[in-house]
């Protein structure tokens, strides 16, 4: 398997490291149930899955990888920082620099 | 222990272990005066390039890049990082980046010969031929287990870097794929 | 025996070798198989479970009878192919799976047992009693039945791995590959034409044809002339490609010395006898050609029984006629070739059997259409076959028979990513199917087109359409003029009648066992497979599955494609675990982390243990102490009553900056750190996002916007990730930037009440308990060179930390510890700390195990109500802070002079010792030469609420059993006068 990581090109697998589900981060005072979902639930459904990946052994950078479980056709990789995943105000930030 | 023996004595990371040549391929070490991180802060990226091609004479380094010459060079270093290599980096760097020394926490080693290329084969999942990695090219990947940043600086040599406690097991992997690259013939 | 004047190896250059201990000759460019069988030798094993004598098959990887092994001692490799082996000057090979020789094994008698001994035999007779099967049936059948046997010395070759990376990797160098690789080659592409044979051209070498109007051979030669002149393509030969993956990789064995006599110079000596590359390809062509079935009939087995391409190859390509008087049989016309060349050659062909009543006739040969062959006899070699036709039954004197039941393209690769090959009718095979592995196209034999012009067109579009995806642009290139000929064929898979008819030679599989198999309703292809044991060998049934499937079909009243086939999975040829894990033997295993005092430990005797990858001196022996605990008492006492040195650089140290860098430490640590005072370090804990504890340490703010993280040794990498996923994700608009400075310090902890004297020495600048109060920290000069200072303690006693750029650190460890010794102190190791801490109730990842959070350590006053931080959210979870979880402790045993041991569980002293009572387990023990008794940490249910309780500690697998007390987790100085001193 292999990864185009944005900065360094595609690479393969054994430079990254799989860090779970990519999802939308609940805000930190949430509370417990939308953290517990976020953390705890998934819907594990075959086809295209956003995984995070760090690109551990290369630049360091996290990314968010789409890939297809059934034909493992990579599908997209966007960088951490353009995932749009981040806390609100985070985002809100970004959108004001924009 | 007599007291003029207690003063500080520097030692390089690769005392002791090189160089070494095995098949007309050398591995040695090399000692830059500093090895500086620069890592601009947000949206000083410009101001950071033009402040280090006026005080060391080359810009930023894009991905996958080194600019600079022998004697001073930065060198890419992994995302939104670059490594200052040679001169002590200006104080006005500070200003448009995080600089952090790191002169004792990398070990540099030069490996150089034809075959080079097909040592480094047997260790990095990187194709490092001269036709696709260029002089100036540079890598942040891995070699064997280990991190390490791979910069060509010349047709037959390669600038190899890992964490300095490594020094040991990058000599030994090198080594040992020098020998196996070697008994080929 | 030799034909004079044909195949490929060199006439006047004899290699000799052995076979079972008997010397015999052989020619440069000879495999072992056709020097055997130039020698007249047929015999070369006995088959799996029945020891069948058996002879050669074919003449490639997929050879299921000629398992030879090569080589002595650990340098021994069992079940190499004959077929493959390359003959060399001294090659000593012996024959498997016999006692005590290959022509008379004792275990033949297995064959007379073989109507007890179908499939399913060993599931339904060695059923009961159940725990015999461990203890004796399988050991017994182990040792009757198998391959080849492991010296069980431990092999010295050397094996290596390789990266490779093209545009187009083209697999396999017969005419479509050939002519693949040319194409590509002269648009420029960057190739890599891979060959599992010694030779490239495929099956050009053992065909008598023309291209062009030269022999074949020539085109193969001047084709190769024109590859090895571009630099843009490179040739492997020896190399299997045995696997494709994702995204364009694909597996690779090279055989680099397998065709060379054992390495003695020194020079050679490192020379890897494997090589197992991955290769990166953006496209490929897959040209592997096609592989030869036999036909199932009746004692089809015998020595001298081959495939007819295999007869061919032997006559054109090594100059071997493997019989004197040979007879053909076929269901198709490819296979009358090879009783044409046979003809040619001047070698005796007795008649050729066509079970087709629409053969061609035969140019000098007999056919006999419509006829099969339904049994053979012989015991160690062929003497006769039976033909049956509409005439009755006939007996034909040969000692070779060239069997063909058609061609199997070799669509494996194809398959690796979950893709079934398609049934075609016509040509009675399986094809690949387009698009089956992205960026590859089939070609030539491989995708069923098994004529040669066929085969060199093809190859000539696949690389074309290959580059075409990836954006070069290949000229079309003129096909050659060449062999053009239909392949005909009707299928025959087993001749009808009585008797077994091998399908699977190397796993000793009949027509009968398939059909058992369906009888017993194991109908499905998958099933049937795993009940026989169809295709499970080394061989992975290549010349056998197809037709296994066919009378499975026919058994179950079901169509071939309805049928189905079973999964090809890498590697496509049997690949040693050396190769694959080439490089990780002895120190390769995984990289060393070396300390900068590692020297001086080295030089004072001091035991390493391994930390993760680093290397730390356990304890510093001195003369007269023979265990390691005299050691760590006499260190642990050392640094109570003066003062000790210890190498602590390995925690990780992660220097933080910018404006942000304060909100990122608020956000990482449950507690406050915007709060710290500039010059001071303050304890922190981290969580995970489900509120657990994920890590503790020390930060020190050297700066306004410039802070130094301190991790564990364990966590470093756990943490240095989940900062960078904080910036990079969560909080991408902060600017802060980090960077691990683990190795740029060395850092030495120097802790005991004569701390301060040791370092007021070395330091220039003033340290006295007003510039350096407990917990505070900077910039020093040590002896001249910049340094840190940082006024914290692991251990309760009055500690600095000391760190100097790295290169320096050996040199100031000598003084360190020179210096203490002159005051009573001297370097303590990681036993003496660990008992040191435990004193203290400090914890350390044996207590912050991944399921403990902060409530269990009696620190949640660390998780600040005013700021929210990462993991605060489920840290909240109702339960999390129920007062029954298993919390910290302290425990030491009631009877001083008792053992307690970490891992031991805890009991109520009145319950049963029963893992519904287990109350908690025990993390940290030590020996405190300080109380003069054990002391321990553990997580106890409801632990705080216990102190005083007596508990019984059980540990079975040491045979532990003590009473203990529960205490405070502070077992020494509990109110912190020391540390403060």
């Amino acid at each position: 398997m292999r990864i185009t990581c944005p900065l360094c090109g595609e690479r393969d697998r054994r430079e990254f490291t799989y860090k779970g589900t990519a999802r939308a981060i609940p805000a930190l005072d949430a509370g417990v149930g939308p953290w517990d979902d976020y953390v705890h639930m998934r819907d594990n459904l075959p086809g295209a899955i956003d995984e995070w990946w760090q690109h551990d052994m290369g630049c360091g950078s996290w990314l968010m990888v789409t890939r297809n479980t059934v034909s493992h056709e990579m599908i997209a990789v966007v960088a951490g920082e353009a995932s749009g995943l981040g806390l609100a105000e985070a985002q809100a930030q970004a959108e004001d620099q924009a | 222990m007599a007291k003029d023996m207690l003063e500080l004595t520097a030692k390089s990371a690769c005392a002791g272990l090189l160089p070494a040549t095995i098949g007309g391929i050398t591995l040695s070490e090399e000692t830059p005066a500093h090895l500086t991180l620069l890592a601009p802060y947000k949206g000083r990226e410009a101001a950071l390039s033009a402040a280090l091609e006026a005080a060391h004479g080359m810009g930023f380094p894009a991905p996958g890049r080194a600019t600079g010459k022998a004697e001073a060079r930065a060198i890419w270093f992994g995302r939104a990082q670059a490594l200052l290599v040679g001169p002590a980096a200006d104080a006005g760097l500070a200003e448009h980046a995080a600089v952090t020394d790191l002169t004792d926490g990398w070990a540099v080693v030069k490996i150089e010969g034809e075959a080079a290329e097909d040592v480094l084969a047997r260790l990095v999942p990187v194709d490092l031929r001269a036709s696709v990695f260029k002089r100036g090219y540079t890598a942040r990947t891995e070699l064997k287990h280990m991190m390490v940043s791979i910069t060509r600086t010349g047709p037959k040599a390669l600038q190899i870097m890992v964490f300095r406690s490594l020094a040991a097991t990058l000599v030994h992997d090198l080594k040992r794929a020098m020998e196996a690259v070697a008994a080929r013939g | 025996m030799r034909v004079a004047g044909k195949g490929l190896v060199s006439g006047n250059r004899t290699v000799n070798f052995s076979f079972n201990g008997k010397a015999y000759m052989g020619l440069e460019g000879d495999t072992l198989a056709s020097a055997l069988l130039a020698n007249g030798v047929h015999l070369v094993g006995r088959s799996f479970k029945y020891h069948r004598p058996r002879g050669i098959l074919t003449a490639g990887s997929e050879e299921p009878n000629a398992l030879v092994t090569v080589g002595q001692g650990g340098a021994t490799d069992p079940n190499i192919r004959a077929t493959q082996q390359e003959l060399f000057e001294g090659l000593a090979a012996k024959s498997q799976n016999c006692w005590p020789s290959v022509e008379r094994d004792v275990m033949a008698l297995n064959d007379l047992a073989a109507p007890f001994l179908g499939a399913g035999f060993y599931y339904k007779t060695f059923m009961w009693p159940a725990p015999l099967w461990e203890k004796l049936y399988e050991p017994i059948i182990r040792r009757a039945a198998g391959l080849g046997a492991l010296s069980g010395a431990a092999n010295k070759d050397a094996y290596e791995k390789a990266f490779a990376f093209c545009d187009l990797l083209v697999i396999g160098s017969g005419p479509a590959g050939l002519m693949a690789a040319l194409t590509a080659g002269r648009a420029g592409a960057d190739v890599i034409l891979a060959e599992e044979d010694s030779r490239m051209g495929g099956r050009l070498l053992a065909e008598v044809e023309d291209i062009d109007g030269r022999p074949a051979r020539v085109w193969v030669a001047e084709a190769l002339a024109e590859l090895e002149g571009m630099e843009n393509v490179r040739l492997m030969t020896r190399t299997a490609i045995t696997g494709a993956y994702d995204q364009g990789t694909y597996s690779a064995l090279e055989r680099v010395s397998h065709h060379l006599p054992p390495s003695q110079s020194l020079k050679t000596v490192n020379r890897p006898r494997e090589c197992f590359w991955r290769i990166a390809a953006k496209a490929s062509v897959l040209a592997a050609g096609a592989i030869e079935r036999p036909i199932a009939f009746r004692n089809n087995d015998r020595p001298g029984i081959m495939t007819a391409g295999a007869v061919r190859a032997y006559l054109n390509r090594w100059g071997v006629a493997p019989g004197e008087r040979v007879t053909v049989f076929a269901n198709n016309d490819n296979a009358h070739r090879t009783a044409r060349d046979l003809v040619a050659a001047g070698v005796h062909v007795a008649a050729l059997i066509d079970s087709r009543h629409d053969a061609p006739d035969g140019e000098g040969f007999a056919v006999i259409k419509g006829a099969v062959v339904c049994d053979s006899a012989g015991r160690q070699r062929l003497e006769s076959i039976t033909v049956r036709s509409v005439n009755g039954e006939e007996k034909i004197q040969t000692d070779c028979l060239a069997m063909s039941g058609g061609w199997n393209p070799s669509v494996h690769l194809t398959c690796h990513m979950n893709a079934r090959p398609q049934w075609n009718r016509e040509l009675a095979a399986f094809l690949p199917i387009p698009g089956a592995v992205p960026g590859m196209v089939v070609a030539g034999a491989a995708n069923g087109s098994f004529s040669t012009t066929g085969a060199l067109r093809e190859g000539a579009e696949a690389a074309a359409q290959a580059l075409a995806q990836i954006g070069t642009k290949a000229e079309a290139a003129a096909i050659p003029v060449a062999q053009d000929a239909p392949y005909r064929i009707t299928p025959l898979w087993a001749v009808p009648g009585k008797g077994r008819a091998w399908l699977d030679f190397q796993n000793d599989v009949t027509v009968k066992d398939v059909n058992q198999a369906a009888q017993e309703n194991f109908r499905s292809v998958e099933h049937m497979k795993r009940y026989t044991t169809q295709g499970m060998a080394t061989d992975q049934g290549k010349n056998s599955n197809v037709a296994a499937l066919a009378v499975l079909a026919d058994a179950t009243g079901r169509s071939i494609p309805e049928t189905g086939v079973t999964t090809f999975r890498p590697p496509f040829v049997p690949t040693s675990i050396a190769a694959m894990a080439a490089g990780a033997e002895d120190q390769g295993f995984k990289p060393q982390r070396y300390l900068t005092s590692h020297p001086v430990g080295l030089e004072r005797g001091a035991h390493n243990i391994e930390v993760g990858l680093w290397y730390r001196a356990s304890y510093y022996p001195k003369p007269g102490e023979s265990t390691w605990k005299q050691s760590c008492d006499r260190e642990v006492m050392m640094v109570r009553n003066a003062v000790g040195v210890c190498d602590v650089s390995t925690l990780g140290k992660i220097d933080i900056k910018g404006p942000d860098a304060a909100k990122l430490l608020d956000l990482v640590y449950s507690n406050t750190f915007s709060t710290l005072k500039l010059g001071r370090v303050r304890y922190g804990l981290m969580l995970r996002d489900d509120g657990f504890v994920m890590d503790d340490g020390t930060t020190a703010r050297l700066g306004e916007d410039h802070y130094v993280m301190t991790t564990t040794t364990a966590a470093a990498g756990q943490v240095m990730s989940h900062l960078e996923y904080l910036t990079q994700v969560v909080r991408p608009d902060w600017d802060v930037r980090f960077t691990s400075v683990t190795d740029q310090w060395a850092q030495f902890s120097v802790a005991g009440p004569k701390a301060r004297d040791l370092i007021d020495g070395l330091v220039d600048e003033d340290v006295n308990g007003e510039t350096f109060p407990f917990m505070a920290c900077g910039a020093v000069t040590v002896k001249g060179v910049a340094g840190r200072l940082f006024r914290i303690s692991f251990s309760g006693e009055h500690a600095y930390e000391i760190a100097v750029p790295a290169r320096y650190g050996e040199a100031l460890f000598r003084l360190l510890t020179a210096r203490a010794e002159e005051i009573g102190g001297g370097p303590y190791g990681l036993e003496a700390l660990n008992v040191l801490r435990i004193e203290k109730g400090f914890i350390t990842h044996a207590e912050i195990n991944g399921t403990v959070n902060a409530f269990d350590l009696g620190m949640q006053g660390m998780v600040s109500a005013k700021k929210d931080c990462w993991g605060k959210a489920l840290s909240e979870r109702e339960g999390l802070m129920d007062e029954e979880r298993m919390r910290l402790v302290g425990l030491k045993p009631v009877d001083h002079a008792k053992e307690i041991s970490s891992g031991a569980h805890l009991f109520d002293p009145e319950a049963t010792v029963e893992r519904v009572n287990d109350l908690g387990y025990v993390t940290s023990v030590g020996f405190s030469p300080t109380l003069g008794h054990m002391i321990g940490l553990a997580m106890l249910s409801a632990g705080p609420d216990r102190m005083g309780d007596t508990i019984r500690l059980v540990d079975h697998t040491r045979g532990i059993d003590t009473l203990c007390e529960v205490v405070n987790p502070v077992f020494f100085d509990p109110e912190g006068g020391r540390v403060r001193g």
